[in-house]
């Protein structure tokens, strides 16, 4: 073949996926020359599993992503059809905002938004090898022989690279929803040192809504209120769609028992490993056979569209079974089948071979995000994707890279686990993964992110004046809350009314919002000066108010952690040489090259003896060190 | 390093005349002044640094006083560790620097870890580099081995039963868990009855694991181990010379040992409980009969029995009874008195009772202790005794982490019964969980994600 040279970037990004999306836009944004290349320029953005995004943990890292200058809170913003906040009748911490998206337009809007976005070039082009010189990335080959050269080159391949398809009996080279795969790419990746993997995903069928019948399903509304993702959207009013609930049933499991051996994954034609969370539905009836009923969501994937989502029936079985299971169940029993469920298999890294910011160890200027790096889902893939995308234009400015630790974002928590605990199934965020979640809400992402978004460069003068202006409003609407003093006179009637102990003497509105029993809201009859302000400030203040006692204690714990993360550790030094260390402690910090002694605790097979001992080396080095400059 | 204060006990347990608690680090100061009242002044404050100073431990929990001690404070950086030091020299013997170490634990400090004075010192620049090396092999070293073994044997059951508790407490986290994590599945919220119920029953677990911690007035630590044998045949002799220290009154005349002492030493790393009984037999004496009884008692619940005949005197009645209840037991017998002629030879007394480990030994002369050391070794590392009670606390650390999980769980209980959200309650739970993880040296991690998705029908 011959080869020709295209062009010469800053940045480019192989993939145009959720992770590729951000890849792109943070460079671009941040002044850097960037191409995006992606098989197919009508799956940019695509949502090839679920039409929602969020949901908990999920939920968090998109308004964190949206913080520091991310797009997908925003285009999610533009192109929902229903939002809900999970968790309500839970803590703050937990809530976690989830909206149905119509998967055309989330494509549209994202596609229109990289294509005005001045810095970056989007091209349809399949990524053949990545051009590698002494250990340094020099650019990218495409299919049809452009040479492409490029400082930095981001991998956000999803379930394209390798990909495989299963359904039933059936397996054939395929990318996802029946686009091409990258069959290619996987040898140059060989070849220039990586070690990849085999992982698994899944999706159910999808089906025609006028063969439903929605009179035997479970009406699934959308909130009243809605919460914007972005926190540069205010007051979303949208008509919103219903999503339906129904459920399997004995003869449905019948049918699934009868016909497993011709599952994929059964049958063990599938060697890639699957989500534990993300079953389908012949491991939930196998492997939880006394549950009486499954639960399956029907979901809208978009409003120009008759195509429903099938939640909660992701299988490998064959598509004649598919259709017979469907028959069994309530509202189903006519549903013609429009995309059959199938399971996906494709080739990623094991995500240990990655510094915190997701460039490769051994590869200068080689990054990668989403799938590629062992994790699951849309919001997982985006938020790396907008890290990869920051460092590799930091590094380009010769700047400090941008690493968020475990106490200061979701973000963090997801590429700290990745990294250093590595892991052995496509990895999916849940708000039990945080250690800090009482002070990682979802509410304060812009507090915890926006300010540094603006440090890097990517959060612009509009949305860092919002945001001053919001602090400015909840600092001074604390301030008021502390100053404004009841007496008991005043209050004790409603608190009687309300049943709850009387006051004995004057108080603090602030002191009274501390009580459990009392919201904001129930004191607005005696708080006759309360200003008119955003329900997002006024939540925000009940939040920070009510539940100090618990915020303050994990804040202390907080402090705790950070000792040892700013002790930094050199990526030069040869742990195979320091005695003391276990022999296996030694091997796993001499790959893994943690970045701080933090980090160097975090691994498996480190023990705090060992971390004792690398305390010592350090300081014996550093005494070295002044010794010979005396 | 050295933001915080640590504390240790400086002596090695059971066998001194005095015994040392240390503390270094910022706050020790601060932490004396809570425990401590001088005799003369109102303060330690009052005190320049460096004087050694006479007053009381006083537990400001309880007021009660602790033991009569010298302390001084050493102000850094010129000290050991070159942080702020205070010593506290206390009387020896395992009860006192145990329950002033629990009084300095309870105000703030933390138990030092193995080296970490020396580790301290060679940090803030107080030792130099080969000395640091020899810290480093501390470290790292594996634990003494004898140590392992018997730690390992006292503190199986232990384990055991926090496992337990920690796979209660694993269940409701992962309840929890899902609930939040998984709000549209098909699964039953947890309600706060439940979760009531079941931090209760955690809380009734972890407390009686604690109450094992206070039985007597000393700490159950090792193993039991009884002392008996006739009157005057030898026993607290035998003791004394064990804890090479006189401790039980040694008189010729017969009773004179009345109460049961017990005394915590270390062989050769493993820790026993030696127990000196009054002799056993009858007797008129109320006082002495007391006696009698307890020796009856904790000869039941020995794990090991030492049975010292005496050789020149030969196998008496007494002897002969106390023998007919030993076969069953795990049993040294010790011929002593070697010293003097002896009127029975060791195959005599194996023909009497077989099977059991007999050795010649003089007390007073200090001939075949090191024997009877060897012998004790000996029969924990080949399994021979074993602990009989279920499980009990046996370091001032495990007892501190079972009361840090059970300030914990109740911080928990509270939450629940003030109906705070479920997220709330599970940081406490997850602490709760997290200190008895000290105890068997387990971390959460995935353990609760395997937990849940084996528990818990979930997905898309």
């Amino acid at each position: 073949m011959e080869r020709f040279v295209s062009g010469n970037y800053d940045v480019i990004v192989v993939g145009a996926g959720h992770a590729g999306c951000e890849a792109a836009l943070a460079p671009a944004r941040m002044g850097h020359s960037t191409l995006l290349l992606s098989i197919n320029l009508d799956s940019i953005a695509m949502m090839p599993c679920n039409p929602s995004i969020g949901g908990t943990g999920k939920g968090h890292l998109v308004r964190e992503l949206d913080a520091l200058g991310g797009q997908m809170g925003l285009n999610t913003d533009k192109s929902f059809i229903q939002s809900r906040m999970l968790n309500t009748a839970k803590g703050p911490a937990v809530h976690s905002l989830r909206a149905q998206a119509d998967k055309e337009l989330y494509h549209r809007e994202m596609k229109k938004t990289l294509e005005q976005e001045p810095n970056l070039d989007i091209k349809q082009a399949e990524v053949i090898e990545i051009l590698v010189e002494e250990n340094q990335v020099k650019g990218v080959v495409i299919k049809t022989g452009g040479i492409y050269y490029a400082k930095t080159v981001i991998l956000a391949t999803g379930t394209y690279l390798g990909g495989k398809i299963f359904i039933g009996g059936v397996n054939y080279t395929s990318g996802p929803n029946g686009l091409a795969a990258s069959l290619e790419l996987t040898e140059s990746l060989e070849k220039i040192g990586l070690s990849l993997r085999r992982f698994k995903t899944g999706t159910p069928a999808r089906v025609h809504r006028g063969t439903l019948n929605f009179d035997k399903m479970i009406e699934q509304p959308g909130d009243e209120r809605i919460v914007p993702f972005s926190f540069m959207s205010s007051n979303l009013e949208k008509e919103q769609v219903p999503c339906w609930l129904t459920y399997t049933n004995n003869e449905t499991h019948e049918i699934i028992k009868k016909n497993i051996h011709r599952s994929a994954m059964y049958g063990g034609e599938i060697e890639g490993t699957g989500p534990r969370y993300c079953p389908s539905i012949e491991d939930k009836v196998v492997r939880f056979s006394d549950k009486q009923r499954h639960q399956l969501f029907v979901e809208p994937e978009g409003l120009d569209t008759e195509e429903m989502y099938v939640q909660g029936m992701s299988t490998s079985l064959p598509e004649d079974v598919q259709v017979e299971f469907y028959r069994s169940i309530p509202g189903l029993e006519n549903a013609k089948i429009m995309r059959p469920a199938y399971a996906i298999e494709y080739d990623c890294i094991d995500p240990l071979q990655l510094d915190l910011t997701l460039e490769s160890k051994n590869i200068d200027g080689l990054f990668s995000a989403g799938q590629f790096n062992g994790s699951s889902g849309y919001e997982e893939a985006a938020a790396q994707g907008l890290i990869a995308g920051i460092n590799a234009a930091l590094k380009i400015q010769g700047r400090e890279p941008f690493i968020l630790d475990r106490s200061e974002a979701y973000i963090g928590v997801l590429i700290d686990d990745l990294v250093t605990k590595g892991t052995n199934e496509p990895y999916r965020m849940m708000t039990s993964r945080s250690e800090y979640r009482l002070v990682l809400r979802q509410d304060n992402a812009d507090s915890r992110l926006t300010e540094k978004g603006y440090e890097i460069g990517l959060v612009k003068e509009d949305r860092y004046q919002r945001f001053l202006n919001k602090k400015e409003a909840i600092t001074k609407e604390m301030e008021r809350l502390k100053e404004t003093k009841v007496t008991p006179k005043q209050v004790n009637d409603m608190f009687e009314r309300m049943d709850i102990s009387t006051l004995k003497s004057g108080a603090s509105l602030y002191e009274l919002l501390k009580r459990p029993q009392i919201k904001y809201e129930d004191l607005k009859e005696i708080d006759i000066n309360r200003p008119l302000l955003d329900i997002e400030i006024l939540d925000r203040c009940e939040v920070e108010i009510k539940y100090e006692g618990y915020i303050s204690k994990q804040l202390r714990q907080i402090d705790q952690f950070k000792k040892l993360e700013i002790k930094k550790l050199d990526s030069t030094i040869d742990y195979s040489k320091i005695e003391g260390i276990r022999l296996e402690a030694r091997q796993k910090l001499g790959e893994i090259k943690p970045l701080s002694v933090g980090q160097a605790s975090r691994i498996s097979g480190v023990s705090p003896a060992d971390i004792s001992v690398l305390l010592i080396y350090l300081e014996q080095q550093r005494r070295k060190r002044s010794e010979k400059s005396e | 390093m050295g933001e915080y204060t640590i504390a240790a006990i400086a002596t090695a347990p059971g066998e001194a005349g005095i015994g040392i608690v240390r503390m270094s680090g910022e706050d020790s100061l601060e932490i004396l002044d809570k425990i401590f009242k001088p005799t003369k002044k109102n303060s330690i404050k009052e005190y320049p640094s460096r004087r050694l100073t006479h007053g009381k431990i006083i537990d400001p929990k309880t007021e009660k006083v602790i033991d009569e001690v010298l302390v001084t404070y050493m102000k850094g950086p010129y000290t050991y560790t070159a942080e702020d030091v205070v010593e506290i020299n206390c009387h020896g013997g395992i009860v006192s620097v145990k329950n002033i170490l629990e009084i300095v634990l309870r105000q703030g400090a933390l138990m030092a870890e193995k080296g970490e004075f020396t580790k301290r010192a060679f940090l803030n620049g107080r030792i130099d580099l080969s000395q640091a090396e020899a810290v480093m092999d501390v470290i790292s070293a594996k634990t003494d081995k004898s140590f392992d073994v018997a730690l390992g044997q006292l503190e199986g059951s232990l384990s055991t039963e926090v496992r337990k508790i920690r796979n209660d407490i694993l269940e409701m986290m992962a309840h929890i868990t899902v609930n939040i994590d998984f709000p549209d599945e098909d699964i039953e919220e947890i309600t706060y009855k439940e979760l009531e119920d079941f931090t209760n029953r955690i809380l009734k677990q972890i407390s009686s694991l604690l109450e094992t911690a206070h039985t007597g007035k000393i700490l159950k630590e090792g193993l039991n181990t009884v002392i008996i044998g006739k009157p005057n045949v030898g026993k607290s002799s035998l003791m004394n010379a064990l804890l090479k220290e006189s401790r039980a009154i040694v008189t010729d005349i017969p009773g004179t040992t009345r109460d049961i002492i017990e005394e915590l030493i270390s062989i050769k790393g493993i820790p026993l409980k030696i127990i000196d009984t009054a002799g056993i037999r009858d007797t008129e004496d109320i006082v002495e009969k007391i006696g009698v009884e307890k020796s009856k008692e904790f000869f039941n619940k020995a794990d090991l029995i030492i049975f010292i005949l005496n050789a020149a005197e030969g196998i008496t009645k007494e002897d002969q009874e106390i023998i007919e209840k030993l076969h069953d037991k795990q049993t040294i017998i010790l011929m002593n008195k070697t010293d003097l002629s002896m009127s029975i030879t060791k195959a005599e007394v194996q023909a009497l009772i077989p099977n059991k480990t007999i050795l010649p030994i003089s007390v007073v002369e200090g001939k075949g202790l090191d024997q009877l050391e060897n012998t004790i070794v000996d029969m924990v590392y080949g399994g021979k005794v074993k602990q009989s009670e279920a499980s009990f606390v046996t370091n001032v650390r495990h007892k501190r982490a079972l009361e840090n999980a059970k300030a914990s769980i109740e911080d928990g209980l509270a939450a629940i019964q003030t109906g705070l959200a479920l997220d709330f309650i599970e940081v406490d739970v997850k602490n709760c969980w997290e200190a008895l993880g000290e105890i068997t040296g387990e971390s959460i991690g995935e353990d609760m994600l395997d937990a849940i998705f084996a528990n818990f029908c979930l997905g898309k």
